[in-house]
């Protein structure tokens, strides 16, 4: 189970995380990208933490539309819609609840990932954020249906997503800036893949502080 | 009168390709500038596009002119959050941004209907500028 506390305590955790990895996720996208991965990142999430005062008390679905409609007007690179309509699909399954069982956070999970798919249109492989989405929401099924509860499905998810990340590294880019680079894209980790493993790792992380 | 949404990466950009538009085609142009997440920071924004909309919106539709990546992203997702009704007369346009906007504002301002303001910006892509 997930309650609204910790949907809220996720959110803002994740923008510390994504505080603290800025140069990190920037690094990785001044390789391929715009370097501009981590900094877009950052202002985003800082904007939902100031954001989440005015909505902490509404519902899930309610805080994670906001959270949404946040990112996309102020991430600014493509991340900002990609992400934006991962929450606003999320809450738009999550209308009015106030704790989600781990069937109902499998059902928000695979309603953003499918967002984030018609929205940048990206397949496995092409080296974006999909690449850590799908494996992890593979194992949260695998786990969920196996009976394990949110936590240990979560934990399935998080080593999916981060396996996913890694196995971005030797792929060639065919999709966003990187697309550009043709196989000089091919030796560095995904940014974007990358801010998926650390926003389902901060997920994980709030459920097991509490 | 079809209105023109100019959106890009850069606030400066979007602000020069409209006031270029608007030297072509006349003050009476509906066009409006949806450029950077702030004045200042370069990138595109779900929430100006959407002012950028209300400001252009007139009966006769509105053509979105992009320059590329999330650009386009921020332009699909600002018009999925718009009603039915709304979203029927928009045009996301594949046309080039500084030539495409020219193009659709002339054709604009002499009163073409949004079908043909986006066809004739989109076959500048293909215009040969050196003859």
């Amino acid at each position: 189970m997930v309650t609204k506390e910790q949907i809220v305590r996720w959110l803002e955790r994740l923008a510390s995380v994504l505080a603290e990895n800025k140069a990190y996720l920037t690094d990785l996208d001044s390789a391929i990208g715009d370097a501009d991965h981590g900094t877009n990142m950052a202002r985003g999430f800082a904007k939902v933490a100031e954001k989440l005062v005015s909505v902490a008390d509404t519902d899930i679905g309610n805080i994670l539309k906001a959270t949404g409609m946040t990112l996309m007007s102020s991430v600014g690179g493509a991340s900002g819609p990609l992400y934006g309509t991962f929450f606003m699909r999320g809450g738009a399954v999550t209308a009015s609840r106030e704790e989600l069982s781990v069937e109902d956070l499998g059902e928000m999970l695979h309603a953003g990932m499918q967002g984030i798919q018609q929205r940048g249109r990206a397949i496995a492989e092409d080296k974006t954020m999909i690449d850590a989405w799908i494996p992890a929401l593979a194992a949260y099924d695998t786990a969920r249906i196996a009976g394990e509860d949110t936590a240990a499905a979560l934990r399935r998810a998080v080593a999916g997503a981060e396996a996913g990340m890694k196995a971005t590294i030797p792929l060639q880019a065919r999709k966003g800036r990187a697309s550009y680079l043709g196989e000089r894209s091919i030796g560095h980790q995904d940014p974007g893949a990358t801010s998926t493993y650390l926003m389902l790792k901060a997920l994980l992380d709030t459920l097991e502080s509490s | 009168m079809v209105g023109i949404v100019i959106v890009s990466h850069s606030p400066l950009i979007a602000a020069g390709v409209k006031q270029l538009a608007s030297e072509m085609a006349g003050e009476q142009l509906r066009i409006a500038a949806a450029g950077g997440v702030d004045d200042h920071t370069i990138g595109t924004s779900v929430e100006r596009i959407l002012e950028a909309l209300r400001e252009a919106d007139g009966p006769d539709g509105v053509l979105i002119l992009v320059d590329l990546g999330s650009a386009v992203l921020s332009a699909q997702a600002a018009i999925e959050l718009l009603n039915e009704q709304q979203q029927a007369h928009l045009i996301l346009s594949n046309a080039p941004l500084v030539e495409g906007a020219i193009v659709a504002a002339v054709e604009a301002s002499i009163g073409r209907p949004l079908m043909e303001v986006n066809r004739a910006a989109e076959q500048v892509a293909t215009l040969n500028k050196l003859g």
